[in-house]
């Protein structure tokens, strides 16, 4: 389909040396897309709750599960690895696809039915992935800490509990953020895959807005174009500083 | 040994014996520190000097031996290790110090956090120690902001503050610019005279002469010979000390 659209462009381009025609057909896309712009905003913004979401039970969960990946207790600590290394090797479509099936859209408390709406079970999913990449994170910055900060913390009667709070934890904070803000990154730029399962946020309202609009081929370029640089104009300032930490940390 | 030797010994160590899988590191290791004293235990380097001064608080496990600090036999699986470290104090070679945490919060976080005592005393302790180390007016630099003469002292400082019965040295002023040394020297040394019972690992033979009640010098695991500074120094009896002597003084 699209070969044939590119191809149909491209004869059109050659063909009709009328430039007016091809720009006309620009222009009125253009002003479609102006006319149809606060529709998209308003389902980016869902993209930016549903990252917003995620990241934040992904995180709280996450540190909860880092914590029992670096126990001394091999149950708490094979579970969590485990339930890792299930999430990090799963597309996060598949994960999206098993919430959607295990996650009820609708359950009774008393009397009263309450719907889940497919957002928040495409949040919940979503959340999963970054649950597993957060622990890593916890993980890894707790294992690069010197063990002579453990070390010292032993030679002055701290219990394992205390050292980790009060001496390793905070030292590890600073060393979690640059990959915690990728992994945010990350996150932000794979919601738009929630449009498969008919959540209708940016990406899902640029294409119902490009077919209400007539599905004109001349509104592929300038929709999506515009849903790529709501993101970039979201991301890129978020990249650019998690560098600037990056760097500063490994100062 | 009778019980009032038992009584003024802070450290007694019996036919101490730790492996590393198939590499022995101490090989019966006999040593008694009295209260008050200074021990300084010298050998090449991998003789498994740190390596000693590591089980005495338990932050190593040994396979074979006893070791009793103030009477209290270390080598028990019912031991109550932070009780112990509570009682031992100890500074190393890097310091070690909490880099988020400035030189007073250092000093002061065990007293409050393990000993449970009151902040406004530990603070008062805190800063009086301090300035038993010269480090009055540094007490809100960081780590990262101190020289690593400064840095040691501050260690010394936070190990103080638990009021420990003894202190373990291990190798502290290796790490350090020559010009550092003699001020974590000087510390270790009012230490002493204020009747600390010290164990220092070191490679400084001037100091350890100076300071010393007993030199230990170890090889391969093994005390290979003991005694007074003056005697241990001028008179080695084994031909392994005077080597070791010959090269380092």
């Amino acid at each position: 389909m699209y070969l044939q659209l590119w191809r149909q462009t491209h004869v059109r381009f050659l063909a009709h040396t009328q430039e007016k025609f091809v720009s006309n057909k620009t222009e009125n896309a253009i002003s479609v897309l102006v006319q149809w712009t606060p529709f998209i905003l308003e389902g980016f913004l869902l993209n930016l709750v549903i990252s917003f979401l995620a990241m934040t039970i992904g995180t709280l969960l996450g540190v909860g599960l880092g914590l029992m990946r670096i126990s001394r207790r091999s149950y708490l600590n094979n579970g969590a690895r485990i339930f890792i290394q299930i999430l990090q090797n799963t597309p996060w479509l598949v994960i999206l696809f098993a919430v959607m099936f295990l996650v009820p859209s609708q359950f009774k408390i008393g009397g009263a039915q309450i719907a889940i709406s497919g957002w928040v079970q495409a949040t919940v999913g979503l959340s999963l992935p970054i649950v597993a990449n957060v622990a890593e994170i916890l993980r890894g910055s707790v294992h690069s800490i010197p063990s002579a900060q453990w070390e010292a913390c032993d030679s002055l009667g701290f219990n394992r509990r205390q050292a980790l709070s009060m001496i390793i934890l905070p030292q590890c904070y600073k060393r979690m953020l640059p990959p915690w803000m990728s992994w945010y990154a990350i996150l932000t730029l794979a919601t738009p895959i929630v449009a498969i399962l008919g959540v209708r946020e940016g990406l899902g309202s640029a294409q119902a807005a490009m077919e209400s609009a007539g599905g004109k081929p001349e509104y592929l370029m300038p929709f999506y174009g515009f849903v790529m640089i709501l993101f970039f104009i979201y991301i890129y300032p978020i990249a650019r500083w998690t560098k600037w930490l990056e760097q500063r940390v490994s100062q | 040994m009778t019980a009032a030797q038992m009584c003024e010994s802070m450290i007694v160590i019996r036919d101490l014996h730790k492996s590393y899988g198939n590499i022995k590191v101490l090989d019966g290791i006999d040593l008694r520190v009295d209260k008050g004293k200074v021990a300084c235990i010298i050998g090449p380097s991998g003789s498994g000097k740190s390596t000693l001064i590591r089980c005495i608080n338990a932050l190593t496990e040994f396979q074979q031996g006893s070791i009793l600090v103030e009477g209290r036999e270390i080598n028990d699986p019912k031991l109550d290790k932070l009780a112990l470290r509570r009682k031992v104090g100890m500074v190393f070679q890097q310091y070690n110090l909490f880099p988020h945490k400035t030189a007073l919060q250092n000093v002061m976080m065990a007293p409050i956090h393990v000993l449970k005592q009151d902040r406004t005393e530990v603070e008062c302790r805190a800063r009086s120690l301090m300035a038993k180390v010269r480090l009055q007016g540094k007490e809100n630099a960081y780590p990262g902001e101190l020289s690593g003469g400064q840095q040691q002292r501050v260690a010394i400082a936070r190990s103080l503050a638990m009021s420990p019965d003894v202190m373990l040295f291990d190798e502290v002023t290796a790490a350090l610019d020559p010009e550092t040394v003699k001020e974590v020297l000087v510390t270790i040394r009012e230490l002493a005279t204020d009747g600390m019972t010290c164990v220092l690992v070191t490679h400084e033979m001037k100091f350890a002469r100076d300071v010393a009640n007993q030199i230990v010098f170890i090889d391969h695991g093994r005390v290979v010979e003991r005694g007074e500074p003056k005697s241990f120094f001028d008179h080695p009896q084994d031909e392994r000390t005077s080597k070791f002597l010959d090269k380092v003084l």
